[in-house]
């Protein structure tokens, strides 16, 4: 009686969220769906007809895909690069006996609390600017020529104020990490003679391996749709050189209001982003049932 | 011997790491000092990093020119909204999978969980004309709708997992006593379940607070909150790098307090429980 009363409420409880999310789920992903095969311009309203396939052809084959799709690539790899190779470094750096660890932790994940359209500008302004900035400045004392971020190397400029973001996530993550390594393993290594160079690739590492595949999973989802950044320092350009595909997107819909053509390419995005997710919920998987 | 070694490695680790917190914390340190500044000193060259004119003129000119106060506004609405509908959503649903699962539980979990790794940009155009059409962009009933809807299924993973160490048998010892399923959850879950409810609607808030898509693309003036404010500064209008620190550091700090609280359950939370 009272386990299946019990039941009833736990699945009364559950609705609400389920119906929701489900909702959420699938209604704009229907309306994406079907948009995508309309000729549909909000500029030209009544003239929606249905095209197929052709908003995907037009899509895939636009150079600015190509473009956009390779400049994505490079910012979710170049990021994934910085924040892998600078955060485990540095988790091991604050896994050692800091003085006044809790401070510096404080500093490192600052970034990461920073509203993104702040972090865009106080980076182009006060730190790139080619002039005025910090970086400028920095440059003239040891007698180079200060880089015109925003002009010369536009993507780099944005793969650097992203990585500054998530340099702390990755950092945190691989200190919550090494802090549940199990000490004794270690002290009995080196009891046996072990470098500290050996301990760190047999021990750590292979350790650190999970928590690595984790970052890049959950960076990558968010890495995937960064906009806010490019919306703020260079809305897109110079030409196409920052478009990565959500800005493309955003562009085609809200910029040219070609409802058709963004909604097809909105799922190459939702295609893009299920293939990380799909790996990602495995791992999270795996490790509910342990 | 091996002491020696100790206190210099100590001394060693100690100052690399501060020197990287240092630089990494830099930018916004420099954000800060820029804020009280003179816009001619924010500008000069070579850069004054302590001595200069101290003024505190940005901040009364932010509130002053571009209504500063009614942003923020929209941010604690839309970020403390959403939270709240979210959690209210959130705790039956996570409590019910807690402590009373089925086979499919896990699916739930897993599906929920995927709900969340759809590229918003993916239902931009969807989202955009249903609130166009239903008038609801540039409302603050729109983002608190769609910011607590996004973020839900963190909401409900992070309660699960705090839900889950919740020890059973506390539950089992009071229904012996005869609690009925009210009781039980306001005297015996409750209590147990606080630290767990406020960390995770810590979390939500940040992530609320912080996000820059759906603002940025639902929302223009009435109902614009400081992320879409700040973006109001890409334009370049003369000199105004002290007002943008101004505004910027404003806009962060509350954020920046919560989020140095809540260091722990950010791993938890954005990892479904992966890392801990």
């Amino acid at each position: 009686m009272a386990t299946r009363q019990t039941q009833l409420l736990a699945r009364t409880l559950l609705t609400p969220a389920v119906a929701l999310l489900f909702i959420w789920m699938i209604v704009p992903l229907a309306l994406t769906i079907y948009f995508s095969t309309l000729r549909y311009n909000l500029l030209d309203p009544g003239s929606e007809a249905f095209v197929g396939l052709e908003n995907f052809r037009y899509f895939l084959t636009d150079p600015a895909f190509l473009a956009s799709l390779q400049n994505t690539l490079v910012l979710v790899g170049s990021v994934l690069a910085i924040t892998i190779l600078l955060g485990v470094p540095l988790g091991l750096l604050l896994n050692q006996h800091v003085v006044g660890l809790g401070i510096v932790r404080l500093m490192v994940i600052a970034p990461f609390f920073v509203m993104p359209t702040v972090s865009a500008l106080v980076w182009k302004n006060l730190l790139m600017h080619p002039v005025s900035g910090l970086f400028a400045w920095i440059a003239k004392l040891f007698g180079a020529t200060p880089i015109d971020w925003f002009t010369d190397a536009p993507l780099l400029a944005v793969i650097l104020i992203v990585s500054w973001q998530w340099l702390p996530f990755a950092t945190l993550i691989l200190l919550t990490a090494l802090q549940s390594l199990d000490e004794e393993q270690k002290e009995a290594a080196e009891m046996d003679g072990a470098r500290a160079m050996s301990t760190f690739i047999y021990i750590t590492l292979p350790h650190l391996a999970r928590p690595i595949t984790v970052v890049i999973l959950i960076e990558t989802i968010f890495l995937l749709t960064v906009f806010a950044e490019i919306f703020v320092t260079t809305g897109g350009g110079p030409g196409l050189q920052t478009t990565n595909i959500a800005f493309l997107i955003y562009s085609q819909a809200l910029i040219q209001y070609d409802i058709g053509s963004a909604s097809a390419g909105g799922l190459v995005a939702v295609v893009i982003a299920n293939i990380v997710a799909f790996f990602l919920v495995r791992i999270v998987g795996r490790n509910l049932e342990a | 011997m091996a002491r020696m070694v100790t206190t210099q490695n100590k001394v060693i680790s100690t100052a690399a790491a501060w020197l990287v917190g240092f630089l990494i914390f830099f930018p916004i340190l420099w954000m800060v000092l820029t804020s009280f500044k003179t816009e001619l000193d924010a500008f000069s060259i070579p850069p004054s990093f302590l001595f200069f004119h101290w003024t505190t003129e940005n901040y009364v000119t932010v509130q002053e020119r571009s209504d500063y106060l009614h942003h923020a506004l929209n941010s604690i609405i839309i970020a403390g909204g959403s939270t709240l509908i979210a959690m209210v959503i959130a705790v039956p649903a996570a409590w019910s999978m807690a402590f009373s699962p089925t086979k499919r539980t896990k699916d739930i979990l897993l599906w929920m969980l995927s709900t969340k790794m759809m590229p918003p940009v993916g239902v931009l155009v969807p989202i955009y004309l249903i609130y166009r059409n239903f008038g609801l962009l540039d409302t603050r009933a729109g983002l608190v709708f769609i910011l607590c809807l996004g973020n839900l299924p963190i909401v409900i993973w992070m309660l699960f997992t705090y839900f889950k160490e919740i020890p059973k048998d506390i539950l089992e010892a009071a229904r012996m006593d005869g609690a009925t399923i009210g009781r039980e959850l306001i005297y015996v879950l409750t209590p147990m379940a606080i630290p767990g409810l406020a960390s995770t609607m810590l979390l939500n808030l940040i992530l609320a607070w912080n996000e820059a898509f759906w603002t940025l693309n639902l929302s223009t003036l009435d109902a614009a909150p400081l992320t879409v404010f700040i973006a109001s500064y890409s334009s370049p209008e003369g000199l105004f790098w002290a007002k943008l620190s101004a505004a910027s550091t404003l806009a962060i700090a509350p954020i920046l307090v919560l989020g140095w609280f809540s260091q722990r359950q950010l791993v938890r939370g954005l990892t479904f429980g992966a890392v801990k």
